[in-house]
């Protein structure tokens, strides 16, 4: 192993299909940051490429965008672990490999027909092969049906890995709710006139996906990185993990409710869904003390501090975006004025970004530091690591400037819109016209820009920190497991 | 490790995990079955049969429950044409598809969900907007076939794009949120005031 230089035999057979994901992972980033700033742009200034990429082509592209990189980070980040936590070789890795080129293949399909046909007639066809025209879940549906295929193979390298070698607490919880995360995904894989059960089934995939089974996918994540990087007690993380689960599940399974309240579903998911999402934040706060406490227990001596930094961004990130600004308009007595306002909008940046985006970037500088030859990562990085600390600083200064905007033209629009102008659309024009919705449209294009420059200087980073570095990584022994180091140096 | 407390004990959290979420699941099975049964088309008192587009439709509000419902009642047939129930819904179902092809909701919203670059069109079909219910089947036609011809974007300079809409998934969309107007959304969205309140103050 060669220290400081970027070299392949650095990396196991999962890392290495690791690295691939998450390459395509930071291009579907830039990709969603792009189609976002066109979006923004077409808000303040409306004839901007109208009629050549309307604003339904750059919201599509944006969201999609920012699902698919972040499945494929995630996907990334557990072949990634897979080997070291199983102590095996990856059972199927050739089809892991082929998997992922059909998936790469498949979404880059899916963008040159979103941006090129974009629309097709009222018919069966274009729902098959080119948009599906639900929100979040636009894929046609020839593309669904590659993904469950794809995400069949990859449950299928987990699980037979994991069989193979050892199981733990973290790989079986990751290995069930890989069987949900699949199974989920066919609840939006059938079409319905009716539009109430349309979207009851809908939700089933947007919510069970983002606030059950991908907050339990990062909770496995998380415990995983908190052993690698501060070397923290496997008995301690995974008991923390069952609790999460549990929070996780037993207040996201039924707070699906919140979103059945407008929807034409009976009254009774008013109680249900304001009760369950109300308990939501909880277990995000367990995160925060989780990370914060063995960050501090550690006296934040990690093996990667651009990591530890990342992943104490996601769990503030978690908490704020999904527990706090979540729970803002998630009861009905709130969400009445507030459900379909930029409220959401602030809520979905907020959330996403906290939740998904920093838990994976804080992977892609594990991946870069062992790909590098496992080089060293704490203090005294080469140029002080000015560029991941004011990406860092940039990205969530960005995010975070995005959402508070957001959330302020949501407030305008739930007054004057709702509240006085009772719902038309002359009331929402009224809402999007006033000179508070449009300042706030305005800070909200200008935090996107520097969060497409925190993502430039992200990417710089990624590509040149610990080139030339000549010292290994700080070793830290888990204290219960003295036989594996959390950071495994074979350097000279 | 045995001397753990109960509270911090793996084996007790890994057992909570599992009955939490089996539980959980299991209710919301069975709230799914009872909501199934509750929102089919015409099967309930929530969401009408598509021949509710044979209907005048309109929200009136409930005292008790200090919000609209919706109040179906008298003939206002579609295009001056009384459908029967299978024709209804080949008439949605085109519409709904026409919806879904054009990608409506990465602008519009509808059952408040979608993008917010245009408006909610859970209840366009009350909108007073179309001035009165006399010419509103004309102009929702002229629209939806020419959008950026017939703009109304309020100051905002907001212009639907054309999306090659053909007369007949104009008609089916216009099916579509006439029936989409008469689901009760229990008083979503607030306070709105339809065509007809506008009509008769």
């Amino acid at each position: 192993m060669s220290v400081g230089v970027l070299d392949s035999r650095n990396l196991n057979g999962g890392q290495k299909l690791a690295v691939k994901y998450f390459i395509v992972a930071m291009v579907l980033f830039v990709a969603q940051i792009l189609f976002g700033l066109l979006a923004a742009v077409q808000f303040l200034a409306p004839g901007f490429l109208f009629e050549t990429l309307d604003f339904s082509v750059n919201r599509m592209l944006h969201i999609n965008a920012m699902i698919v990189w972040m499945l494929y980070g995630f996907i990334g980040a557990v072949y990634w672990f897979l080997e070291e936590e199983s102590g095996v070789e990856i059972v199927g890795l050739k089809c892991g490999e082929i998997a992922f080129w059909v998936l790469t293949a498949a979404v880059g399909i899916v963008v040159l027909v979103y941006l090129f046909l974009q629309t097709g007639a009222g018919n069966d066809a274009t729902r098959w092969l080119i948009n599906e025209g639900r929100e979040y879940i636009e894929a046609p549906r020839w593309a669904d049906i590659g993904i469950v295929a794809v995400m069949l193979v990859f449950f299928y390298n987990a699980a037979g890995t994991f069989s193979k070698g050892r199981w733990s607490g973290v790989s079986g919880v990751l290995t069930l709710d890989l069987v949900a995360l699949v199974g989920l995904y066919l609840t939006g894989m059938f079409y319905t006139t009716n539009v109430t059960v349309d979207h009851y089934w809908w939700w089933w995939v947007v919510h069970l996906w983002v606030e059950a089974t991908w907050e339990v996918l990062v909770g496995c994540i998380m415990a995983w990185s908190l052993m690698k990087l501060l070397g923290a007690r496997r008995r301690i993380v995974q008991t923390w993990l069952y609790i999460e689960v549990a929070l996780m599940f037993g207040s996201g399974i039924l707070g699906l409710g919140h979103h059945y309240f407008w929807i034409g579903t009976p009254e009774y998911w008013f109680p249900i869904g304001g009760f369950f999402s109300a308990l939501e934040p909880i277990p995000l706060v367990a995160m925060v003390v989780h990370s914060i406490y063995d960050a501090g227990v550690h006296k934040f001596r990690s093996t990667n501090h651009p990591a530890l930094g990342w992943v104490i961004a996601h769990t503030f990130g978690n908490f704020f975006g999904a527990g706090v600004w979540g729970f803002m308009h998630t009861l009905p007595q709130i969400n009445l004025y507030t459900h379909g306002t930029q409220w959401t909008a602030s809520h979905g940046h907020l959330s996403f970004f906290g939740a998904y985006a920093t838990i994976n970037i804080a992977f892609f500088y594990l991946a870069v530091q062992q790909w590098r030859g496992n080089v060293w990562m704490g203090a005294n990085l080469a140029d002080n690591g000015w560029k991941w600390k004011w990406s860092m600083a940039l990205l969530n200064l960005g995010v975070i400037g995005m959402t508070v905007a957001l959330l302020i033209a949501g407030y305008e629009q739930s007054f004057i819109e709702r509240a006085i102008e009772g719902s038309t659309w002359s009331g929402y024009f009224a809402a999007q016209t006033h000179p508070w919705f449009t300042q706030a449209m305005f800070w909200r294009l200008i935090f996107g820009i520097v969060t497409a420059v925190g993502l430039v200087l992200l990417i710089w980073d990624l590509a040149t920190i610990g080139a030339r570095e000549t010292r290994p990584a700080l070793v830290i022994e888990r204290p219960e497991e003295p036989g594996i180091k959390a950071a495994v140096v074979e350097t000279a | 490790m045995n001397t753990a407390p109960l509270w911090a004990s793996e084996a007790f959290w890994k057992k909570t995990a599992v009955w939490v979420t089996a539980v959980s699941f299991v209710l919301l099975i069975a709230l799914t079955f009872d909501s199934m049964a509750r929102v089919s088309a015409g099967g309930s008192e929530r969401v009408p049969a598509y021949s509710v587009i044979n209907k005048k439709i309109d929200y009136r509000l409930d005292s008790k429950l200090n919000r609209f419902v919706p109040v179906i009642e008298g003939d206002a047939p579609l295009f001056g044409k009384t459908l029967n129930e299978d024709e209804a819904e080949r008439l949605v179902t085109l519409g709904k598809k026409t919806f879904q092809a054009k990608n409506c909701i990465n602008c519009h919203t509808i059952l408040g969900n979608g993008a917010y670059y245009a408006p909610d069109l859970t209840k366009a079909w009350l909108d007073p907007n179309w001035v009165d219910e006399t010419n509103r089947e004309t102009l929702m036609l002229a629209f939806l076939q020419d959008p950026a011809g017939n703009a109304r974007s309020y100051g905002t300079g907001r212009r639907m794009p054309n999306l090659g809409i053909t007369e007949e998934e104009a008609r089916g969309l216009i099916a579509f949120l006439k029936w989409t107007a008469t689901i009760d959304t229990n008083g979503f969205p607030h306070n709105f005031k339809t065509l007809y309140a506008q009509e008769n103050p």
